[in-house]
């Protein structure tokens, strides 16, 4: 084959997250309203891998899609060694509003999936006013733990491994080998307990099922598309979400699992491009 | 399709090395009738079929006969996927020393898949 360079280009982002310094890995490409994607835990940016080179998404959206603090190419903070990481809402809040401030994205929106999914609710619930929208991927107010995450952080057992094994079988059957074992690979880069500590937000500490009845979808408009094979953020809970949001625009997409974006981006294009041309026509500021 | 482990698993090079580790014997439980799956290596040395008057495993996985025929589809309905997802619904239960499982986890769940190549011609 011929070889050829994306059009995305990778920086390095000095900033203050919650009073700590940070050199944080994000990656754009494109024009037009800010699109500011979120992965999944205990993986990496290289998930919307797809997304920011597809030109039809290109053409009109400037996307970004940044590592969290301790995951891909970004680093743990200074003092990481001392501690044990855990995800809260405060602090995911508080990262993804930093970084679109220290970029100066004027009302993007924002699209997180699986804890990016849940996030996006509290963003749309706090910070209606700064949004453009939020597209919220196999997203849910809250799941229950179904199985012992103390395995993702065990000296018996291989960090890497294990933690692609728990979501080797959240991948649609459907999805290509190898855009499945792509996804894989980034949950065997995480680094040690990574996983685990975001799961801190996703099964115990972001359970926002009581408040987000009170987002208002005229200020920030609630998109949610989940995939069948999603037995984490099942379609069921996603339903049980839209119910409680008053406007949510709600989808269950085929032939995907809780990695749509990753797992098959040809099929979550076929979703997800309609979804963008109605965010791109919704003129907010106008109302 | 437990007793046919042996011929799909040991034919894949790439599986057994994915389970080079392994060198355990695990119970799998189809309805009433349980299964000894003898682990050597990644190969799978032999498969047991009860029923047994005391029998030795290290981890255990257990289903209905019912759970499992959906499991071994060639394209599993959403749930009926994956081990995990079954033990979600609490219709599979996985118990013991769960130790070699969890450093084995793709290993195990795709051995256990491998009668999804013989749906079709069932």
């Amino acid at each position: 084959m011929k070889p050829w360079i994306e059009a995305v280009s990778g920086r390095y982002l000095h900033l203050e997250i919650g009073s700590r310094h940070h050199r944080l890995y994000y990656e754009e490409s494109g024009e037009g309203i800010p699109l500011v994607c979120l992965h999944t835990a205990g993986s990496d940016g290289r998930q919307y891998r797809g997304l920011i080179n597809d030109e039809e998404v290109t053409r009109h959206y400037r996307v970004v899609v940044f590592d969290m603090p301790w995951h891909g190419k970004s680093s743990p903070p200074e003092g990481w060694q001392n501690e044990e990481y855990k995800l809260t809402t405060p602090a995911y809040t508080d990262m993804i509003m930093t970084l679109c401030g220290a970029l100066e994205l004027d009302q993007p929106v924002i699209m997180g999936c699986s804890i990016g999914g849940r996030v996006v609710l509290n963003l749309a619930l706090e910070h209606a006013d700064e949004l453009r929208a939020v597209i919220g991927l196999q997203s849910s107010g809250h799941v229950d733990p179904y199985y012992d995450i103390k395995w993702l952080h065990h000296a018996d057992v291989h960090g890497g491994e294990v933690c692609a094994g728990y979501v080797y079988g959240l991948v649609a059957p459907q999805s290509p080998a190898s855009e499945r074992w792509e996804t894989l690979w980034h949950y065997m880069q995480s680094g040690p307990g990574v996983f685990k500590g975001d799961l801190h937000f996703y099964m115990i500490d972001g359970d926002i099922r009581d408040k987000i009845s009170k987002i208002d979808t005229d200020k920030c408009p609630v998109y949610l598309l989940t995939g069948e094979y999603d037995y984490s953020c099942s379609p069921e809970r996603t339903r049980s979400t839209a119910a409680r949001i008053n406007g949510a625009d709600m989808t269950i997409m085929e032939k995907l699992g809780h990695f749509p974006m990753s797992e098959n981006p040809a099929q979550f294009r076929r979703y997800l491009l309609p979804l963008l041309d109605r965010i791109r026509g919704c003129n907010k500021t106008a109302s | 399709m437990i007793e046919k482990l042996p011929e799909l698993v040991n034919n894949n090079e790439a599986l057994i090395r994915r389970g080079r580790w392994l060198n355990d014997v695990f119970l799998v439980e189809v309805g009433e009738i349980q299964y000894l799956v003898h682990v050597a290596a990644g190969r799978i040395e032999c498969v047991e079929t009860g029923p047994f008057v005391m029998p030795s495993w290290t981890f255990a996985i257990r289903g209905s006969e019912a759970m499992w025929r959906r499991f071994w589809k060639s394209v599993p309905a959403p749930g009926d996927n994956d081990l995990f997802a079954l033990r979600k619904t609490g219709e599979m239960t996985i118990e013991g020393n769960l130790k070699p499982f969890m450093a084995n986890l793709i290993y195990v769940k795709e051995v256990l898949a491998m009668p999804r190549l013989l749906d079709d011609k069932t």
